[in-house]
């Protein structure tokens, strides 16, 4: 490894380092608002949100994935204690790709840079996508 | 005197820190719960960020967005659809850093079809996979992985075919 291939890895490290360290704060507060909800909201209240029928939980799944943003890691972390609390496995895929695929957040941006129609229909789209994907994941997963 | 530079997550973690605040002052019994079971979820999970780590400096090591940039913009046909995959998988930062550089590419030619495949891969992080694969295992992840790949062309052609109809 030469001088400038070490500095290349360096410079990879620190900058690994650096985004991990600008995602503490949302994590951390991810961690104990999971922490939070797990010792004050009651398990009931997730079969009361999802109904147990397949494409109506992974509608609300998707539409609940579409409206939140944030680093991607958080919604894994977020599905996974959804799965734990008995939320259905299509509602938390949904919720999951809805959530980096969908990007209400980012609409207005994309939307001045790659055009109004493009973005609306590429959001739209995704959100459709995200209940196919769904469907199909859980579906192949079963069978295999 | 200049204000002190706090980001939207730095608040984030504020307003979950006075919610434990809240609940401490309701009952102090529910938030040392609370905190216990994020101390749990942390355990279980805390080994993930290693990797993580070690994934995203590989990553930068390997691949510059230069060289993402570089075969997004040069590549034709099939090639193009696999660029704009890979683009999309390995391509780092917020996506809003990626706009100026899609509207240069649109401008240049390249097709609305690959910009929404490169987008909807963005989905798909690999460094992030050990995360998924903690959770879900690795089959559901997988199938996930090639779900969304195929959903990412998918999208593409139809958006392709929006393009060639003029309702973009």
């Amino acid at each position: 490894m030469n001088s400038s291939d070490r500095e290349r890895l360096k410079d990879s490290l620190a900058r690994a380092g650096r985004s991990l360290y600008n995602s503490l704060p949302v994590l951390a507060g991810t961690i104990l608002l999971i922490g939070l909800a797990n010792a004050v909201v009651p398990k009931s209240v997730y079969g009361r949100i999802f109904t147990k029928f397949a494409i109506l939980d992974t509608l609300t799944g998707a539409f609940a994935g579409s409206i939140l943003a944030g680093n991607p890691i958080t919604s894994y972390i977020l599905s996974g204690e959804f799965l734990s609390q008995g939320v259905s496995l299509y509602a938390v895929t949904a919720f999951m790709v809805a959530w980096v695929t969908v990007g209400v957040v980012q609409y207005p941006a994309e939307s001045m840079m790659l055009g109004k129609r493009f973005s609306t229909l590429r959001n739209i789209s995704s959100f459709v996508l995200a209940i196919i994907t769904a469907i199909i994941t859980v579906s192949v997963v079963g069978m295999l | 005197m200049k204000k002190p530079d706090i980001s939207i997550s730095a608040y984030f973690l504020i307003a979950v820190i006075a919610l434990y605040a809240v609940t401490a002052a309701a009952g102090p019994g529910l938030a040392v719960r609370a905190l216990e079971s994020s101390y749990t979820v942390f355990l279980r999970i805390a080994y993930i960020f290693v990797l993580i780590y070690l994934l995203t400096a590989g990553f930068n090591y390997f691949v510059s967005p230069e060289s993402v940039k570089k075969h997004l913009g040069t590549s034709s046909g099939a090639k193009r659809w696999a660029i704009s995959i890979a683009g999309g998988i390995i391509s780092t930062g917020p996506i809003y850093m990626w706009y100026p550089f899609l509207r240069e590419l649109k401008k240049g030619g390249v097709g609305y079809g690959f910009i929404a495949t490169f987008l909807y891969n963005r989905a798909v992080k690999i460094p992030l996979l050990p995360v998924i694969i903690f959770y879900f295992g690795i089959k559901f992840t997988a199938v996930l992985t090639v779900v969304m790949i195929l959903m990412s062309v998918v999208q593409g052609i139809i958006f392709e075919k929006f393009e060639k109809e003029g309702m973009l």
